[in-house]
């Protein structure tokens, strides 16, 4: 939208510093890799050009970028670093749609396990951070990327989000190198710290330096970024969109396929005795106190899923995307009110009694007995309710019999059936997603009159 | 003699710290047996256990920043009276006009911290695998944990008393409503009644018992607030000592078996 300031003075040259950091940091990795001695054979001919030259390149052009933001004096217009329309929209059109989201973050997900030996590699994951910092400088001269990231309650966000990344790579990096001394029949990285130190001076002397340096930080944030102080509360203005503290909007996000009852209690709970349950349902005795994948392939990936693409990436998509109405907004997309998305989702029992049989939807008849009035609404939800009983009584124990027999052997029943709907209870978010989106499904179970809806 | 060395050698030093600052063997063990807040530790740990790339010290940054909070917490509670008349405007004169406002960022900032370093510590207590036998226990009251410190937030997000703050809870609140049997909203409300009269309306359900009033009003912030500075963090205190109690005595920082 062109009647946006859409770049301030300080902003370029505040970018100048990001830029300056990543040019201080490539530094550092060019004069590692010089120091490496590597080089390429033959590049066009050239022979033995070391692998820093390309870097020392990036870093020098860095600079450059850095300085001209930093000693940028003329009018904002004439700014040209910026990012090209036709990539904002692309982005906008992936982002802003509930179904590229997820499908981008899957592949995403599985990519990162899939190709764990490949981007562990530190040249890898150097680029990839180089990438998603040149990212996020370029679109902070975005007008409206700038507006939801800047937030001062969002930027600890975007903190995390480089955090998760890090420690992420940091749990691969270690992993795969132990898996594969592991099948080498090496001793593993942890085994080689078995040495025994004493606390003082090496433990308490890096807690005291940790406590400085996050001190220093501490103040170093609180000076650099305000803490927010929105209007005196007013119980009649509500803000569009009202939301609620970042760290729960994954559970707001599931207002969007579940009613309160489930998305604000059920699930929260379920999650919250999953977790607890997680020492006694994992058998698996291996993997204890070093860091691996292959041997506990399964408890590895479902924790994953849950923690990345379902928690992290559902508060991303809260924070960032979900914009007035709790509709979806693309990263530099104005935050239009009046942004209509037509709703017209379906519950089953509609779908099956008008759709497919014709016929009317069973009311219950006011003037009726209770039993009676039940008996109607029973009726009317009657497939809703098999498929639910279905889900959480009879798949588990074919679970058993079939793909996870295996597992059923070793845990016993009652642990066998815990894990079981746990991981059920799990899926029923990303699977009612899929059915919202492929059938405009609006409840399985739906009983307004209970506040029953499923 | 030095100046350092002067005041070590000092009777009021020897009589603070106990124990001469250690340089050999035998003293540096003896030192950590002799303080009161060094005796957390054990004497002698395994290198692995304390190397920073095995427990990204999540757990110590998020112990850590408990401190702080508790620390600006206290000053804070010095200035901001928890009423509609002041709540507001407390806030602001931190901003505008008090000394050391800044404890406040210091304050909202670390909460963010730690919520995100709890997350991440028990991310990597997960994929060590640091929750098999003897540990169990221990990640249940790290869950616990969890639970509290995004309760402590949550509690505290209220207090600024403005927009941002009051329909934050609102819609955070609002899902009680819906707790199946509990909420006025949930279902099955309909079955606590008393000769036809229901039990549970939206002046007796669990969003009532957790705001104090039928929304977010002065109960709710007297409630928030008792929570939040009181109740809370003395059950985190208590649970963090049993914490670490419990990492000792199941044999410190997890090993290789
Ligand atoms: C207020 C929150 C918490 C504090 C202050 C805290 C503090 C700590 C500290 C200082 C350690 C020593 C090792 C390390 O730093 O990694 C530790 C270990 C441990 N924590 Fe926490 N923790 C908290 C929450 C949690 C949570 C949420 C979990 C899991 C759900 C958890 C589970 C564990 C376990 C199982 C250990 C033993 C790990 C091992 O032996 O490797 N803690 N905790």
């Amino acid at each position: 939208m062109e009647s946006h300031p859409d770049l301030t003075a300080s902003v370029i040259r505040g970018l100048g510093w990001l830029y300056l950091i990543m040019a201080v940091m490539n530094l550092f990795w060019t004069i590692n890799v010089f120091q490496s001695g590597k080089a390429y054979e033959s590049i066009a001919g050239f022979k033995h050009i070391p692998k820093a030259a390309p870097w020392g390149l990036y870093t020098i052009v860095l600079f450059m970028i850095g300085i001209v933001h930093v000693v940028f004096d003329s009018s904002p217009a004439d700014f040209q670093f910026l990012l090209p329309l036709g990539f904002k929209n692309l982005v906008d059109v992936i982002i802003a749609n509930p179904i590229s989201y997820f499908a981008v973050s899957m592949v995403i997900f599985v990519a990162m396990i899939w190709l764990r030996k490949w981007w562990t590699k530190p040249t890898v994951a150097w680029v990839l951070l180089n990438a998603s910092m040149l990212f996020l400088g370029v679109s902070m001269t975005d007008y409206d990327f700038r507006q939801i990231v800047g937030k001062p309650d969002n930027v600890p966000i975007v903190g995390m989000l480089f955090l998760v990344g890090f420690f992420t790579w940091l749990y691969f990096y270690k992993s795969v190198e132990n898996d594969r001394r592991i099948a080498a029949g090496e001793p593993k990285i942890e085994d080689e710290q078995s040495e025994q130190v004493l606390v003082w001076p090496d433990l308490v002397y890096t807690e005291m330096i940790c406590m400085l340096l996050l001190t220093a930080l501490l103040i170093a944030w609180g000076i650099a970024l305000q803490a927010p102080l929105e209007e005196p509360a007013s119980a009649v203005k509500t803000p569009n969109p009202s939301k609620a503290p970042w760290y729960f909007l994954g559970l707001q996000e599931m207002l969007v396929y579940y009613d309160p009852w489930m998305a604000g209690v059920v699930l929260p709970s379920v999650i919250l005795v999953g977790l607890m349950a997680i020492p006694y349902i994992d058998f698996n005795t291996k993997g204890n106190g070093y860091y691996t994948f292959e041997e506990r392939k399964f408890s590895i990936v479902t924790f994953l899923f849950g923690f990345l693409p379902l928690w992290i990436g559902m508060i991303v998509l809260g924070t960032f995307i979900r914009g007035p109405n709790w509709n979806m907004f693309g990263l530099y997309e104005y935050w239009d009110v009046h942004k209509l998305e037509v709703l017209n989702n379906v519950d089953l029992s509609q779908m099956f009694w008008v759709d497919w049989l014709g016929k009317p939807l069973p009311r219950p008849d006011a003037n009726a007995s209770t039993i009676t009035q039940i008996r109607t609404i029973l009726l009317r939800e009657w497939l809703g309710f098999v498929l639910i009983l279905a889900y959480l009584f009879i798949l588990p124990p074919l679970m058993a019999v079939t793909v996870f027999r295996n597992f059923f052997v070793k845990m016993g029943f009652l642990r066998f059936m815990v894990l079981a709907n746990l991981i059920l209870l799990m899926a029923a978010l990303p699977l009612k997603m899929a059915l919202r989106w492929a059938f405009t499904l609006k409840y399985i179970i739906s009983i307004p009159e209970w506040f029953f809806n499923i | 003699m030095s100046v350092g060395e002067y005041i070590r050698e000092s009777q009021i030093w020897k009589s603070i710290f106990r124990h001469p600052a250690p340089y050999d063997r035998r003293n540096r063990a003896v030192v950590m047996l002799t303080n009161f807040f060094l005796h957390l530790h054990p004497v002698s740990v395994k290198q692995g256990g304390i190397a920073l790339s095995y427990t990204w010290c999540m757990g110590g940054v998020t112990f850590f920043l408990f401190l702080v909070e508790t620390l600006t917490g206290v000053l804070l509670m010095f200035y901001y009276r928890p009423t509609l008349e002041w709540a507001f405007t407390d806030i602001r004169a931190l901003r505008d006009v008090t000394t050391l406002g800044i404890m406040r960022e210091i304050h909202r900032w670390g909460a963010h911290a730690m919520v995100i370093t709890v997350w991440l510590h028990m991310y990597r207590v997960f994929l060590t695998g640091s929750y098999k036998p003897p540990r169990e226990f221990n990640w249940v009251v790290g869950v616990l944990l969890l639970v509290l410190t995004l309760l402590l937030s949550f509690t505290g997000y209220l207090l600024p008393w403005d927009q941002l703050a009051i329909w934050a809870i609102t819609v955070g609140s609002n899902m009680a409503r819906a707790t199946p049997v509990l909420g006025h909203e949930g279902p099955g409300f309909q079955l606590l009644n008393l000769g036809g009269y229901d039990l549970i309306t939206n002046a007796s359900d669990a969003r009532f018992l957790l705001l104090g009033s039928r929304f977010v009003g002065e109960e709710t912030l007297n409630r928030f607030y008792i929570l939040h500075c009181v109740a809370i963090p003395l059950v985190v205190a208590t649970l963090i000592a049993i914490h670490f109690w419990r990492v000792r005595k199941d044999g410190g920082i997890s090993q290789p078996l």
